[in-house]
C-alpha cells in the first residue's frame, strides 16, 4: 500500500515541533538544547583548550573533537551504556558537519571538545544533535562562519518527507537520508542514505531540506537571542 | 555605498549578514564574503563610523599582548615561573621580567611559589602558544589573602565601567580592594566577609545581566542595601 | 588561594554562599522527563543537575535468588557535565556513585523483589537504574541518590505479553514498582575541620573527608567513607545526626 498520508497526520513538508534552547548546562563554555518532536538532544561545548595528548597539537589549526551518546533509557529497549560502533560513526559525521563552519585556524594547537546526548529518541537524533552543537559552539563565542542546520528527509513510493519519526522508520520501502545544511549559502555539510532512491529523489529530498532549513535556523536564532533577554 | 543590515547593539549570530556593500570594513568578530560583511560570533553589533565589529558575549579568554591578568602558579621551571592564567596555554614568567631583582642561583619559590596568585601583565602572545608575562608594571604584585572570582572575560568590560566607574562604585559601596584581570578573575578582599560577599553578588549579578540597559541603576540599589 | 578564603570563613562557621554549614541548596525534583523510560526523574541541588531513568525487561533469575527480581544500577560521571570528566569507560568515582546508591536501595529491602517475580527459576522483572550527571557542581552522590528514589516511585511496569514472552515498550501498565520505602542518602563533608552538608564544587576540592549516610525510616542501611583524611567518632556521630534531620526533609519532596 503506497504510503499517502503521514502516520501522525502531518503533511510531507512539515517538521514535528521544533524549539532551541541555549545555556543549559553551566559548566561547560557553550551548551544548547535541541528538539524534533520527542527527540531530545543536550551538547556540551568546552573548548578552546590545551590538548593532550602533546604530539596530536597542531600549530595551524585547532581541533575540533565530537562525541555523541544515547543514554540508556532514551529508547524503547534499553541501550546498554557505553559507547558503540554507531554512536563512534555518528560522533566522527557531527563533527564533519560542523568542521566547515568553525575557524580552526584561529585556534592553533587547542581542541575543541562536543558532547552530545540525545536525553530522549523518537529518530533524528544525530540531526537534532548537530542542531544542538552548532548552537552550543556559537554559545560558547567560537569563531563560526555560520550556524549549521540538520533534519532528516525521507523517501518512500517516489514521495519525500521531511523529519521522520521512528515509526516512519519502520515504514516499508522508507529511505531515511540524514542531511546538515548552512543556512547563509545553502550548502551541504552532512550527507548520508540509507535505502533506494533515484537521483530525482534525491534533489527533491536535498531542496526540500533546504527549505525547511530556514525554520530550524530562526528556532536557533530565537534560542541565542532569548539568552539575552 | 552600502547598506547597514543591523542596529548598534543589536545581538547577531554567526553568519548573519550586518552590512553590504565596499563602505563599511570588517572589524573584530567580522568577516567579509563578496559584497556582504557577516557575523562570525554571537556578538553585540558596534558600528564605529564605517568599521562594523562585534562585542562578544561568551568565550573562554583568548591571551592579549596588553592585558593585565591574574593568574596561579603551576609550576617552576629553571629560569621562572610558569603560570594558569585560564588561556589555551599557561603563561611563562622569566626571571628577567620580574620587578625584583632576582639572581641566578635564587631559591624561585622565595619570590612565587606554588599556588600564589598574581597579578601580571601579558608581554607578548606567539602563535596563542607561548605567552610571555612581567610584573614590570605598575598593577602588577602578588594578591594576598582574600577570595578569586571568575567571571567570563567578555563581561569584564562592564564590570570595570567607563573609566573604571562601576567598579571604583563597588569599591566604595563594600570597602574591598578589588582587582579586576582581564581574563575574568576577579580578586576581592575586605575586612568583612558580608561586604565580600556582597561584592561577589554584586560582581555574578554585573556578569548575569551584562547585555541589559540601565545596568549602572540597577546595581547602585543592589549596593544600597 | 580560595581554600584559604573557604577555610578562613569556616572557621567562623560562614560559608560563600552565605548559607548555615548543614544546609543544602535549593532543590528541585521533576517527575517523567525522559518519555521512553519506564520511570525517570530529574533533580537539581543548587547547580547540580542529574537525571536518572528507569528501564524494565524480563529476563532470567540470579541463581542464589530464583524467585527475586533483578536490579541493576548504572551511573556515568558524563564529560558533558564538568571538564573533570573524560570521556570513557565508567571511572573508579562513578562506578563508587552506582554501588553506593545501589546498597541504599538494596539493603534497605525498599523494593520488594519477590513481587517482579514472574515465573520462578526463569523469568523475573530486571530492573535498570541509570543514572546521568548533566552538571557537575558538587554533592553528587545526594542528588543522583534522589533522582533514582523519585524514578522508582513514579515508574510503572511496561505491559508484558506472556504469551510470546515480549516486553511491550511503550505500553505502559497502571502497576508501579513495589517500591514500600524510601532511602535517602545523605553525604557530610569534614571541610576546614568543620562539618558541612551539600558542598558545592569549590568547597568540594577542599574536602578532608565525607560519609555518606543512607537512611530509610526504619534506620541506617548504607555507609560509605570517602576522602584521604580521617574521622573521629564523635565527628562520624555528629554528620549521622544531621543525616538523620535531611533525609526526612528529602524525602518529604519525593512523596
Amino acid at each position: 500500500m503506497a504510503y499517502t498520508k503521514r502516520l501522525d497526520g502531518r503533511k510531507f513538508d512539515e517538521m514535528r515541533e521544533i524549539e532551541g534552547k541555549v545555556g543549559v548546562v553551566k559548566n561547560a563554555d557553550g551548551s544548547a538544547m535541541f528538539k524534533f518532536g520527542d527527540t531530545i538532544a543536550i551538547a556540551a561545548v568546552y573548548g578552546p583548550k590545551d590538548l593532550y595528548p602533546r604530539f596530536m597539537q597542531n600549530p595551524k589549526k585547532g581541533k575540533l573533537r565530537c562525541y555523541y551518546d544515547m543514554i540508556s533509557f532514551s529508547v524503547n529497549e534499553r541501550k546498554r551504556p557505553g559507547p558503540d560502533r554507531r554512536s563512534n560513526e555518528i560522533g566522527l559525521v557531527t563533527e564533519k558537519s560542523l568542521t566547515p563552519v568553525l575557524s580552526l585556524e584561529n585556534y592553533p594547537n587547542a581542541v575543541i571538545d562536543v558532547f552530545v546526548q540525545i536525553v530522549q529518541a523518537n529518530a533524528g537524533t544525530r540531526c537534532a544533535g548537530i542542531c544542538a552543537a552548532s548552537l552550543a559552539l556559537a554559545d560558547a563565542g567560537l569563531d563560526m562562519k555560520d550556524l549549521v542546520c540538520a533534519v532528516s528527509a525521507g523517501v518512500v513510493d517516489g514521495k519525500v518527507l521531511i523529519d521522520i519519526d521512528k515509526y516512519e522508520e519502520d515504514v516499508e520501502g522508507m529511505t531515511d537520508i540524514p542531511v546538515a545544511i548552512l543556512p547563509r549559502t545553502g550548502e551541504v555539510s552532512l550527507l548520508q542514505l540509507d535505502g533506494k532512491v533515484n537521483r530525482e529523489e534525491l534533489k527533491e529530498a536535498l531542496e526540500l531540506v533546504k527549505k525547511v532549513s530556514k525554520k530550524i535556523h530562526n528556532a536557533q536564532k530565537k534560542a541565542l537571542q532569548e539568552k539575552f533577554k | 555605498m552600502g547598506e547597514l543590515k543591523v542596529k548598534e547593539k543589536e545581538i547577531v549570530v554567526p553568519g548573519e549578514v550586518l552590512a553590504n556593500g565596499m563602505d563599511f570594513l570588517p572589524g573584530e568578530g567580522v568577516y567579509r564574503e563578496k559584497d556582504d560583511l557577516i557575523a562570525s560570533k554571537l556578538g553585540l553589533v558596534n558600528v564605529n563610523s564605517r568599521l562594523v565589529k562585534l562585542i562578544p558575549l561568551s568565550g573562554r579568554y583568548i591571551a592579549k599582548a596588553g592585558d593585565t591578568v591574574i593568574g596561579t602558579v603551576v609550576d617552576i621551571t629553571f629560569g621562572g615561573w610558569l603560570m594558569d592564567i585560564g588561556a589555551v596555554n599557561n603563561a611563562n614568567l622569566s626571571i628577567k621580567d620580574t620587578s625584583e631583582y632576582i639572581g641566578r642561583d635564587a631559591d624561585l619559590t622565595q619570590y612565587y611559589n606554588f599556588g600564589d596568585v598574581v597579578c601580571v601583565k601579558i608581554n607578548k602572545v606567539i602563535r596563542s602558544k607561548m605567552i610571555d608575562i612581567t610584573t614590570k608594571d605598575q598593577e602588577c604584585r602578588k594578591l594576598k589573602g582574600g577570595m578569586l572570582i571568575k567571571i567570563n572575560p567578555s563581561k569584564v568590560p562592564r564590570v570595570i565601567g567607563k573609566g573604571g566607574s562601576m567598579v571604583s562604585m563597588i569599591k566604595e559601596s563594600t570597602g574591598c580592594r578589588i582587582t579586576v584581570g582581564q581574563n575574568g578573575v576577579v580578586w576581592v578582599s575586605g575586612t568583612d566577609s558580608k561586604k565580600e560577599k556582597l561584592a561577589r553578588d554584586v560582581i555574578k549579578k554585573i556578569e548575569k545581566e551584562a547585555h541589559k540597559e540601565g545596568l549602572t541603576d540597577k546595581i547602585k540599589e543592589f549596593l544600597k542595601k | 588561594m580560595n581554600k584559604e578564603y573557604i577555610v578562613g570563613l569556616l572557621e567562623k562557621s560562614e560559608r560563600i554562599d552565605g548559607r548555615k554549614l548543614d544546609a543544602y541548596r535549593k532543590i528541585t525534583v521533576e517527575n517523567g522527563v525522559s518519555k521512553n523510560a519506564e520511570g525517570s526523574a530529574r533533580v537539581k541541588i543548587g547547580d547540580t543537575e542529574v537525571i536518572a531513568g528507569v528501564k524494565m525487561d524480563v529476563g532470567e533469575p540470579y541463581f542464589d535468588s530464583q524467585d527475586k527480581g533483578v536490579l541493576i544500577m548504572g551511573a556515568e560521571l558524563s564529560p558533558l557535565s564538568s571538564e573533570d570528566f573524560e570521556p570513557g569507560p565508567p571511572s573508579t568515582q562513578a562506578v563508587e556513585l552506582a554501588r553506593v546508591v545501589d546498597r541504599g536501595i538494596r539493603e534497605s529491602n525498599s523494593i520488594d523483589m519477590k513481587k517482579l517475580c514472574i515465573k520462578k527459576k526463569e523469568k523475573v522483572w530486571m530492573v535498570f537504574i541509570d543514572i546521568y550527571i548533566v552538571n557537575a557542581d558538587g554533592n553528587l552522590l545526594d542528588a543522583a541518590a534522589l533522582a533514582s528514589i523519585a524514578a522508582l516511585k513514579n515508574a510503572k511496569f511496561p505491559e508484558y505479553d506472556e504469551k510470546n514472552e515480549r516486553v511491550k515498550y511503550g505500553e505502559l501498565s497502571k502497576k508501579s514498582i513495589p517500591l514500600d520505602k524510601l532511602p535517602i542518602a545523605c553525604t557530610l563533608y569534614k571541610v576546614g575541620g568543620k562539618i558541612l552538608a551539600d558542598v558545592s564544587n569549590e568547597e568540594e576540592k577542599i574536602v578532608e573527608a565525607r560519609l555518606t549516610v543512607t537512611m530509610t525510616e526504619e534506620g541506617i542501611h548504607g555507609m560509605q567513607k570517602g576522602g584521604d583524611k580521617t574521622l573521629s567518632i564523635k565527628e562520624i556521630d555528629e554528620m549521622v545526626k544531621i543525616a538523620e534531620v535531611r533525609t526526612k526533609e528529602l524525602r518529604a519532596l519525593i512523596k
